[in-house]
């Protein structure tokens, strides 16, 4: 395998893991260079050990953040493991329709990369939308990566993107043929927002959602992260609100105010607040 | 087991599509146009067919029309698969009673995922 030495590579481990919280273990190595060759080359650099020595460097910010977002895995798909879209519509929003006279949801999909899972929100609403008459969702979609937000905004796929997980019949009503490329229509593109976000950073510039779609990117973090990322969620979403989790991923065995909703898989309530404060004492006399 | 027949002008498709249905636990039987393709159902209607747009004799549209007028030939779940990539032609398939649609080049993945879109994984 390529020859990183270790003090570069704990260097990389370290900066990767305070930026965006990427654990990288050595079986990551091979990663590394299919990744990073190309901004090295970018940068006239001949190999690795050169380009860490220059992210080694005062003012390496920009370069900093180029590797990082180059370490960040985007792999995402329409309808990824379909139950979480079938949860949301048939779970989700049934419970909490009710308690919102305005209908009105908050909904952030918290790594969104190139928008496919936002964009299968809206998808599976518009096919439901005569059933919740009124209904209006509030999606924004963030990540960490500049480049995949700038794709889910355009909202173009590529053939091989539109054919792992979207059906045809939604391909045919909602999607525009560009070149070779497919473009969801304005009306669907426009009913999600997209920013740059860390999960590392403060939530609270969101505001408050009803419901998070966390999927498939807390599996890159250690248990503290973790934790601490889903904690921090805990406190954006009212007591009756949903979290949302990849299939690999869970909070059991993590301590965090949330735990498994009764029978729909990958969806977390909130743990019942009697559960989280301790024990009153009872007041004598 | 499920019973696919993979209709399709090219050797060579067929042969890996045979290949990639046969992991994913169908039968398989093969056609090479629509003709022959017709003839097979009217001896035994498969569960599934992958169905090519371009073929001599008879196409895979005209197939499926023909199909769909068949006794027992609206059971059939049919898969296009084909260089034929215009919205026109898509829409034009799924009106002529196609339940999915492959723009080739496929691979594994995008069969399974639409064959799993079709009911049928
Ligand atoms: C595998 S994708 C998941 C996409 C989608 N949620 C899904 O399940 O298909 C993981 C995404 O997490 C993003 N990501 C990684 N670290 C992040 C961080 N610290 N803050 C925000 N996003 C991050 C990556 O850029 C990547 O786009």
């Amino acid at each position: 395998m390529s020859a990183i030495p270790s003090d570069d590579f704990a260097f990389l481990s370290n900066l990767l893991k305070r930026r965006s919280g990427l654990v990288l273990t050595p079986d990551k190595l091979y990663l590394v260079e299919s990744r990073l060759m190309p901004i090295a080359r970018k940068e006239g650099l001949a190999d690795i050990a050169a380009l860490i020595s220059k992210l080694r460097q005062p003012g390496s910010e920009t370069l900093q953040r180029a590797v990082t977002d180059a370490m960040t895995t985007n792999e995402s798909l329409f309808f990824r493991d379909k139950t979480p879209f079938e949860h949301f519509e048939k779970v989700i929003v049934p419970s909490l329709l009710p308690s919102r006279p305005q209908k009105r949801l908050r909904v952030w999909c918290a790594a969104a990369s190139t928008g496919q899972e936002p964009y299968s929100l809206v998808l599976t609403m518009a096919e439901k939308a005569a059933q919740f008459p009124g209904l209006s969702l509030d999606i924004l979609g963030t990540d960490i990566c500049a480049e995949v937000i700038a794709r889910a905004q355009a909202g173009i796929y590529s053939q091989f993107e539109v054919q792992r997980g979207l059906p045809i019949q939604m391909l045919v009503k909602y999607f525009t043929k560009e070149g070779d490329n497919w473009r969801l229509k304005e009306n669907i593109r426009q009913q999600v927002k997209y920013k740059l976000f860390n999960l590392l950073e403060s939530l609270s510039a969101l505001g408050q959602f009803d419901v998070v779609f966390c999927r498939n990117v807390l599996i890159y973090f250690d248990r503290d992260t973790k934790a601490d990322i889903i904690t921090r969620i805990a406190k954006i979403l009212p007591e009756d609100g949903y979290l949302i989790l990849g299939a690999a991923e869970t909070v059991v065995g993590l301590t965090v105010p949330f735990q498994p909703h009764p029978t729909a898989k990958g969806l977390y309530v909130k743990a019942a607040a009697a559960a989280l404060t301790p024990p009153a004492k009872v007041a004598a006399g | 087991m499920k019973h696919c027949l993979v209709v399709d002008d090219s050797r060579v498709i067929r042969k890996v599509a045979r290949k990639i249905l046969e992991e994913l636990s169908f039968d398989i039987s093969e056609a090479e146009d629509g003709r022959i393709a017709l003839d097979a159902c009217r001896q035994k209607m498969p569960d599934a067919i992958l169905l090519d747009w371009n073929m001599p004799n008879m196409s895979g549209i005209e197939f499926l029309r023909a199909l769909r007028k068949e006794a027992g030939g609206e059971h059939p779940i049919v898969v296009f698969c084909t260089t034929e990539n215009d919205m026109d032609r898509i829409s034009e398939a799924l009106s002529a009673g196609a339940n999915e649609y492959i723009m080739k080049p496929f691979d594994r993945d995008i069969i399974e995922a639409k064959f799993t879109e079709a009911g049928l994984v």
